[in-house]
Order: C-alpha cells, then structure tokens, then sequence
C-alpha cells in the first residue's frame, strides 16, 4: 500500500494575534461596550483569537467613517487612481498568499489545497478584474441612465455599501464585495461571519498597507445581530448579503421600504445530471468536485445527483470506487480533500438532515474514513433511492452529502432539475452538443456548468434565479449592483 | 324616427385572452361606467394564465416576439380614436404607439447588449445571456392612463415575460381598451393579463403569491402600501420594482431599466478540447 | 433500472471477428473530455509525498524502471554497461533494488542477455518496425521471433498509427494478434521457452485525442496486450500524466469487464522522481494496489534512474547528491 506520509503546511508563516479590534476609518479600535467573541480552528476546536462584537454604536461608527470618505475622498477621486489601489490590493494579496491561504485553512477548516489553489487565486484575480473597471465605468454598457434622459451620462456610484458574508469562502467572498464596490466608488462596511473573521481582519491590515485611505473600506466583527444592525442602518446606501435565503428574506423584508439597492447571493440545491453518453471519468470527478468541494459547503453546490436510469449502476459504482479515495482530516496537510466542518452548529445540522434522510428510507453510505477525535467532521456520504419528495432532496444541507435520483429522459431530467424553489446552478454532463444547449436553455438556474462543476472566474456573472436571490456578481454584470443604473 | 339607441361596452377583465367578468360579480363605478371589480380569485386566475403562458411565450423567437409587439403598435394606430374618445391625449396615444415600436425592436438585441462572451482564465466557452425571470406582477401608474401602462407592459413583456398588470384603479378604460388592442395583436393569450380595481385590495395577492416571480410597484402611491408589498414580495424573494421616488415623465426616453430589472443573467460553462 | 454491474464478466472475445463489432465497440466507449482529463491529472500531481512515502515511492520506481537505450548508435559495450547497471543501479548501496527491465533494440539483445542471465531483470526489445510500425507484417512478425530467440521475454510492439487514424480498426487489431503470437518462445524454435510478454505502444503523442487513447487501448488490451505503452519516445510528445490517466481508467475498465488485468508503461519524457512519483499517485487513486507492483506498471526512461538514485541517497544521507557520484550509463 502507498500510504502518504502526512505532509503539513507550516502554520509559521501566519501571526496571528491575541485579540482584534473593529476595522473603522483605517484603525483597529476596540468596541463601545468591549464586547467580544472567540473565533476557532474548527479541525481542533482551539481558539485562535478573541474578536470583537461590534454593537450598534460602532456600527453607526463605522457607517460615518465610511460615509465622510465617500463624500470627501473615494466618491471624487479619479476612477484611474481608485484603480491603482486596487491593482496594489490585488499585489499584496498575490505576494502574502501563502499567509492568507494558511489562516483561511486555520479559521475555515477546508483544506490548504483550495484555499492554496482556489480560493487565494481568485480573490486576486477578482481584486485584478475590478480594478480595470474603475476608470472605464462609463464603458460598462448601461447605456442611459433611465431617469436622467441625456446620453453619455456617467454611472454614478450608489455611496456606502453594507456587506454581510458568509463563512465558506471568507475571503473569496470578501473579495466578490468589496473589490466590485470599490471600483464603482463606494465605501463599505463588510461584515465577515462570527465563524471566520481572521482573513478579513488580516485583509484590513493589507489596505493599511497599501495606503488605502481611512473609511473606505471598515471591517465590523459580530453575529447576527451586528449584522442586522449594519443592514438596518439609515446611512446604508446599497446592501448586499451573501448566505441562508432564510436570513436574505429578512433582509429583503428589512429593506422593504427604503432607497436601498439590494442583491442577495443565497442557497442552492443545484441538479447535477448525468446522461448514459456522459464521459463517465470526468462526470465522476465533476459529482466529486461539485458536492466535496469545500466539504459541501457552497451554494451553488452538485447537491442532487440525477444519473439517467440506463447508466445507473456503473456511474454509482465509479462515484463509490472514486469517494474512496478522499483524504478527510487535518486542512493544512497538503493531501487533505476534505476538512473540517465550519462549526458544531453546521455539523449539527448536516447530521440533523442526514438522519432524516436515512429516517425517509434512503439508503445512505459513505467510503470508510477515520475522523479525527477533536474538531468537527463529517464523512462524505451519499444517499440512493431518494426522490423529489425526500427533504435531503429539496432542502440545502450545506455539507458533504450528496442525494442521488435517476431519470429516464431529458425532458424529466429538466423537470426534475427545475422542481425547487431555488435557482442557482446546475450541471449537465453529455458528449451531445445540442442536447447541452437545450439543456441550458431550460434549467433555470444562473450558472450552468456543462461536463464541468464548480468553475469560478472574476468575469463571469455568478448569481440565481428564484430564491437563490438576485443581482450577479463577477463580471460586467457584478457592476450593476454598485452602481446607480 | 326615433335617434339609435347607441350599444355600450362592458368592460371586463383580460386573462388568458379571454374577457371574463370578475368571478366575485362586482363592478366599481368609473366615469359613469361599471368596470369590473377584480378580487384576488381573479388574480389568482390570472397569475395561472400568466404562468401558462410562459413557456410558449419565452420560447417564441425574439424575432417573433418584436413582430407581435409591432403588431401591437399598428392594432393601437388604428384605433386612435377609441383612445381619444376616452379623454386620453393624442399626443400620448403617439407617443404610447412610438412607445410599442421601440420596444419592439429591442425584442432580438437585449441578448447582445446585456450578454456576451466572459474571457474567463482557463479552456472554457464562457457566455452570458439574459433570460425573462417568468410572471411579473404590475401596478400600473395612474398618472398617465395609456403611455403609463404600456411603458411598465411593454418593457416586461419583451423579453419573454408574461404579466398580470392591475390597471390604475381610477382610470382603468384605456387600460381595457388597450387589452382589446392586445387580444387582435397576435399576442398568445395569458402573456398580459389585465385586472381592473383596487391595489390595495389585490395587489397584497400577487405580491405574496409564490408563483410570481417579480413585482413592479410603479404605480402604488402609498408609501405604506408599497413597504408591505415589498415586505410580502420578499416571502419567496421576487425581484422588485420599487415606486419611483419622484414624479416620472413618460413622454422621456425611458433606457433599458425596466427591461433589465426583469432579466434574469444565465451563464454557461463548457470546456475547450478536442 | 438496468441489472448489469461491474463485476459480471463479459466475453468480449468475438470482437475482433468483423470490422463492424470493433468499430461499434470502440466508438461506444465512452468519450474523454479533453480538459477535465487534464485537470485531473494535474491534481493528482499536487499530492505532497514526503519522508517514508516517498522512500517508499523511489524505491518502487526503480523496480519499475525499463532501462532503455533506443540509438542508432547502440553498441555491445553501450548494452552490457546498461545491463550492469540495472542489475546495480547504486554500487555504493546493496540496499538499492534492481530495476524491472532493460529494453533495446532486437540486435542488442543478445549483448544484454548475457550480462542479465540468471537475474530476475526482465530484458525487453522493441520490435515490429520499431518506431514508426511501416513494415510488412511478415516484417513485423520476424522482427519480433528474433527478439524472442535472442532471450528478450517482453516485446514492445508499435502500432500502425496510419491504419488506427485511418479507422482501418481489424488491421490493427490483426496485426496485434500476430505478433502476439510471434512473442511465443515455442513457435520462435526455442521449445519450452516461456511466452514473452507483449507490450504494445500506442504512440499516443501521433493519435492527438484521448477519445483515441481510449479506444486505443481498448483495441491493444482486446487484442492481447499484456501491457500498453505510451510512446516510443521517437516522436516529439512522448508520456504525459493525462494520456497515462486515460490509460490507466482504461485497463481498470478492462478488468472490471473481462476479468483480466493489463500492465501500463509511460514512456518518454519521465526524468525527475518528482515525475516518476506523481505518476505512482495516479497509479494509486486509479486503479489502486493491484497496480503498484513492476509486473504491472513500468516506466520507459533512460535518465529517471540517476535522477531517482540522487534522491534516495538524499534521503538516507540527508545531503543533495551529485550527479558525478552515479554512473552514466
């Protein structure tokens, strides 16, 4: 047997403090009322720092800061020298990569493979993308203004922007908000998750680093109710949330009423299908890649497996034979594929829904995989004989767990994909030409991969239909949200 | 000889291309006319022909559907008068019929202006292409009685939408008069569905309903009406239209907007290899 | 539902009986998307082998060596070093194992022999026109009974890349069988030698799609194959990690199907053990244990063997070694 000798990243190239403050106006301040909270390493449940909760008062803080360096340095300055300190954002990151790539890894749990790979590369790329746009807004194809009548008009940035993100991709998703947001020329206040701040934290010391003015970009750690706050506030002119749609509808809800622009990036139980022409090997990795990924923990998520009911067996006996081979365990050993669920509540609720699943009469199973004793995990598990009935079938886990179904034709396998309320993504894996393009053309969803899963790119449009929310981000498209068109 | 007895019209509800009466057997009183009443069985009726309609109407060809909105604009060139007779100015019925013509034309360009090629980092085909986001829920604006209401229709129906769009409730004939002009345009029964009465009495319907997927609020002035629609709409997360903030110029080149607030933006992947 | 599952075995035997069978068989294999291919094998080539693994990992590598000499310029002093050298890759240390074979030109045979008789160190020749394949089969096939009366007990055959680009599928498939049995000691006049073992090159880097790696493979394992090689190394795109990966799904499908299991042999293009170990990877999440075994995976190279004894030498010395301190063969 070749066993692999366990290969570890080295934690040193990451200093992580004792203790941070709130990211207001350029500075770390401690919080009014000196609240704070703990934030882990999910793989060993140790506490990695204390972090501060940001009450109201210094949300309203951090609004101010951002709202004055709106109005009196980011809303005026050229969009050409916006643009450079974004590009030296995007250096920065590029050159503290394997710092960023580690810490993620520490406070997220998911394997330094992606974080290395995947997520450190895109969030420059994207900081890259963005900082080209921001002196050729008037190029990005919003044509007139509805309301202003002239031609040529400029788009105008909105002004301070409220961003509340989740715990998956921390930093990836800090940068889908805040480098699109920048370029326009608005100011933000980002809210990480209470789950996974450090990268945030540690992305604020890189805008101090690269001179970026106060204000403009403020970070405020906390839960729910910091977040609630900073969306509520009067000062807030644009929202914009990535995570549950049961909190996106809160939000929308809160919203309701105000000049505030929204877009929400919400759930997902994308249909991942599978016809008896698909090239079998690179469908197997993309049912892999598209529900292990990140330990499951993405929205637009393979999470429902349809196998045309002809090619059934071998496809379920690949996918095993395939999931065997999944290394679960420490995130920062460089062969780990799958790491540590993001916090007890997540594994509480992915083990909530698996044993219904198992309850409903599907079969379940998973390769056999030793877990380590501390720190949350979950095996990579797959469901049989689900049906569109079961709630592992409609209900988003947001975990390693995969529910497979069969169909007979394309036109069920359509109907099937599109039978939930979200809309998010979906798959299609066939050597068939034009059965992809009428696939495409029918499942509603705002991304869809064909004989490819889970592909992420600065320039394209990533966002869902229904209650998988609304507005895009990436791409030309992800200016809209930022901007007063 | 006694002077002709002249033959009144009714004017009733248009859904799936059909004149029913409102189920409920009520009418309201408008400018010495009873108009029907529309109770929310009549929306709800009218959000499943909308729903019907989508899948031929979204699938018709672009080309397709600019002809049938062109067709639109001649049916309503040639009843001017009807409109006139209504008080509408004819001013506003040119710029209404204009109004058809324009978006007409942006039936088969929408998917080339807001969609396109993405130079993504890796062997990918990459494109990007507005889709119509399904049943879109109106309240037309009660400022201007016909330029209004084709400028909220015609916007959403051009890209494939199908509507249920809820007259302004005080001058609701031109709004029946224009479904008249709908039903001999070609246009497939249920794309527009037209109800007659009261906001706030159906509209909460429509923006609670889970199988509308967007809202536009246009024409409801109240301010608290439009928080709970709003509010409601985000049950299933329906893409809003917010009022506007201020008084709106119909007459003015109205962009693409409201075309663009009701796409949807569906990106496909495919990789490059031989 | 459908009742077949992997572990019926299916006689696939009648294939090569028409043109028509084999054409419809090898075009319903299922296709191999170019670049999901690709991506797979470059993150099986991010696995991290450290320490023991990979002590472990170069230590069957060189078991796995096919020590090859393929030049116009090969002598029988050139041969007997190279065949010295395989018996002993590293003088200095006992402890370092022989590699699998050595493999040369049919001529060179005998040269090898000698110095490999009574060793386990298999002695293989290319044979049938290597490497281009255009020859008469009568050519092939006599080219190959020399080898195999020499004392070679593996022959590396080409195929004729024209006819498989050409969907000429029986010829290839016919010729293969041929020279199968040419590799018969008995038949080549040496009563009660063993059968050689075939191994036969695709030629990957000339068929230039995986869909055509696939059915290649499946043609070659349909028709005999013991092994099925990559390359002859004489074209400029030699081994690579996908066109091995596509391989390799395609002798574990093989197994699953018939029963029997078939060898893989990259070559060319493998120098560094840096190399040499992304592909055992591949061997290992592919088709698994019953593959990392030198009966069952080799590699045709020529200077990964120096390159795999620096490295074990660093390993057990703890300092980077030298390429003075190996020998040139």
């Amino acid at each position: 047997m070749f066993e692999y000798a366990p290969a570890p990243e080295s934690r040193s190239v990451v200093e992580i403090r004792s203790s941070y403050g709130l990211f207001i106006n350029g500075e770390f301040v401690d919080p009014g009322d000196g609240g704070t909270f703990k934030s882990i390493n999910p793989a060993s449940e140790e506490v990695l720092a204390e972090i501060a909760e940001a009450g109201p008062a210094d949300v309203d803080r951090a609004v101010r800061a951002a709202r004055t360096a709106y109005e009196q340095v980011w809303g005026p300055m050229p969009g050409r020298d916006r643009a450079k300190y974004l590009y030296r954002i995007a250096r920065i990151i590029q050159e503290r990569s394997r710092e960023l790539a580690v810490l993620e890894s520490l406070d997220n749990g998911k394997p330094i493979k992606e974080s290395r790979d995947v997520d450190l590369p895109l969030v420059a790329a994207h900081f890259f993308y963005y900082a080209g746009w921001a002196d050729k807004l008037p190029y990005a194809g919003f044509g007139q203004r509805p309301t202003s009548g002239h031609s040529g008009a400029d788009p105008r940035p909105l002004g301070m922007a409220a961003q509340v993100i989740p715990w998956n991709f921390p930093l990836l998703m800090l940068a889908w908000k805040i480098a699109p947001a920048l370029a326009a020329g608005n100011t933000v206040v980002l809210k990480p998750a209470e789950t996974t701040p450090l990268t945030a934290l540690l992305f604020a010391e890189i805008c101090q680093q690269a001179d970026l003015p106060p204000g403009v970009v403020n970070i405020v750690t906390g839960a729910g109710e910091t977040g609630r706050a900073l969306v509520e506030h009067d000062g807030v002119d644009k929202v914009a949330f990535t995570g549950s749609t049961e909190v996106g509808r809160a939000i929308a809800r809160a919203v309701a009423g105000t000049r505030k622009k929204l877009t929400l990036e919400l759930g997902g139980k994308a249909a991942n299908i599978v016809f008896d022409d698909a090239p079998v090997d690179q469908a197997v990795e993309g049912i892999v890649n598209g529900i292990f990924f990140n330990q499951g923990h993405v929205c637009c998520a393979g999470s429902r497996l349809l196998i045309q009911e002809s090619v059934y067996e071998p496809v379920l006996a690949s996918l095993k034979r395939r999931m065997a081979q999944l290394r679960v365990g420490d995130p920062l050993d460089k062969n780990t594929d799958i790491g540590a669920i993001n916090s007890a509540a997540q594994l509480d609720r992915i083990r909530e829904l698996s044993e219904v699943g198992a309850a409903e009469g599907a079969e379940r199973w998973s390769p056999e995989c030793t877990l380590p004793e501390r720190g949350f995990w979950f095996a990579p598990t797959i469901f049989t004989g689900v049906t569109q009935a079961h709630r592992i079938a409609r209900e988003e886990i947001f975990g390693p767990v995969l529910s497979v179904l069969t169909f007979r034709t394309p036109a069920e396998a359509v109907e099937k994909a599109n039978n939930t309320p979200y809309g998010l993504s979906a798959g299609i894996w066939t050597e068939k030409g034009s059965r992809i393009l009428w696939m495409a053309d029918r499942l509603r969803a705002g991304v869809v991969w064909a004989n490819t899963f889970n592909k992420f790119d600065p320039t394209s449009p990533f966002g869902g239909y229904k209650e998988s929310g609304y507005g895009r981000e990436g791409g030309r498209h992800g200016l809209e949200a930022y901007l007063n068109v | 000889m006694s002077e002709r007895v002249a033959v009144r019209k009714t004017y009733k509800l248009f859904i799936g291309g059909k004149f029913p009466r409102s189920e409920s057997g009520r009418s309201y009183l408008v400018e010495q006319t009873n108009v029907a009443l529309a109770s929310r069985k009549d929306a709800r009726d009218a959000v499943v022909a909308a729903r019907a309609a989508v899948k031929g109407w979204s699938g018709a060809t672009a080309y397709n559907r600019g002809q049938i909105l062109y067709r639109v604009a001649e049916m309503l060139e040639g009843r001017r008068d009807q409109f006139t007779a209504l008080g509408v100015p004819a001013d506003e019925v040119d710029a209404a019929i204009d109004r058809w013509v324009w978006y007409a034309g942006w039936s088969d360009k929408l998917a080339q202006v807001y969609g396109g090629a993405n130079p993504v980092a890796g062997p990918y085909f990459n494109l990007s292409a507005p889709e119509p986001t399904g049943v879109v829920a109106v309240v037309a604006p009660a400022d201007s009685a016909l330029l209004g209401l084709v400028s909220v229709v015609a916007p959403a129906i051009v890209s494939g939408n199908t509507v249920v769009v809820l007259a302004a409730e005080e001058r609701p004939l031109a709004a029946i008069t224009l479904a008249e002009v709908l039903a001999t345009s070609d246009l497939p029964g249920g794309v527009v569905n037209l109800l007659t009465g009261r906001a706030a009495e159906v509209a909460p319907w429509l923006a609670s309903h889970a199988d509308v997927n967007a809202l536009d609020l246009t024409g409801v002035t109240d301010a608290d009406l439009a928080k709970s629609l709003e509010e409601a709409a985000a049950g299933t997360l329906k893409r809003v239209l917010r009022p506007p903030a201020g008084p709106v110029d119909w007459t003015a080149d109205p962009g693409t907007g409201r075309m663009t607030a009701l796409l949807e933006t569906k990106t496909v992947w495919h990789p490059k290899g031989s | 539902m459908t009742a077949t599952t992997t572990s019926d075995r299916s006689d696939l035997s009648e294939l090569g009986r028409s043109e028509a069978t084999l054409r419809a068989f090898l075009h319903g294999l299922p296709g191999v998307d170019q670049v999901g291919a690709e991506q797979r094998a470059a993150q099986l080539g991010t696995r991290s082998i450290k320490t023991t693994a990979k002590a472990w990992a170069i230590d069957l590598a060189i078991r796995m060596v096919d020590l090859t000499t393929l030049e116009g310029a090969d002598t029988p002093g050139k041969v007997r070093a190279l065949s010295a050298k395989a018996l002993r890759p590293d003088p200095a240390d006992p402890s370092c194992p022989h590699v699998g074979a050595v493999c040369v030109y049919p001529s060179m045979v005998p040269y090898a022999a000698e110095v490999l008789r009574g060793s386990t160190v298999h002695l293989a020749s290319v044979a049938t026109a290597f490497p281009s394949g255009q020859a008469p089969l009568a050519v092939k096939t006599a080219d190959t009974r020399a080898a195999v009366a020499a004392g070679a007990d593996e022959i590396d055959m080409v195929i004729s890349r024209g006819a498989f680009l050409a969907g000429r599928y029986k010829e290839v498939f016919d010729e293969i069988v041929e020279v199968k049995a040419a590799c018969d000691g008995a038949a080549a006049g040496l009563p009660g030698s063993p059968r050689a073992h075939l191994k036969v090159i695709l030629e990957t880097g000339e068929l230039a799609t995986y869909d055509n790696v696939r059915r290649a493979s499946w043609l070659a394992m349909l028709a005999g194959a013991d092994f099925i090689k990559t390359s002859t190394g004489k074209v400029p795109v030699a081994a690579t990690p996908p066109v091995t990966l596509v391989m390799l799904e395609a002798v574990r499908d093989f197994r699953d199907t018939t029963g029997r299991q078939v060898g893989v042999k990259p070559a060319g293009g493998i120098r560094t053990t840096k190399d040499a170990i992304k592909y055992l990877v591949m061997v290992n999440e592919t088709v698994g244990p019953d593959w990392l075994d030198p009966d069952w995976f080799r590699f045709g190279a020529s200077t990964l063997l120096n390159d795999l004894l620096m490295q074990r030498t660093k390993l057990t010395t703890g300092t980077y070694s030298g390429p003075d301190y190996f020998t040139l063969d």
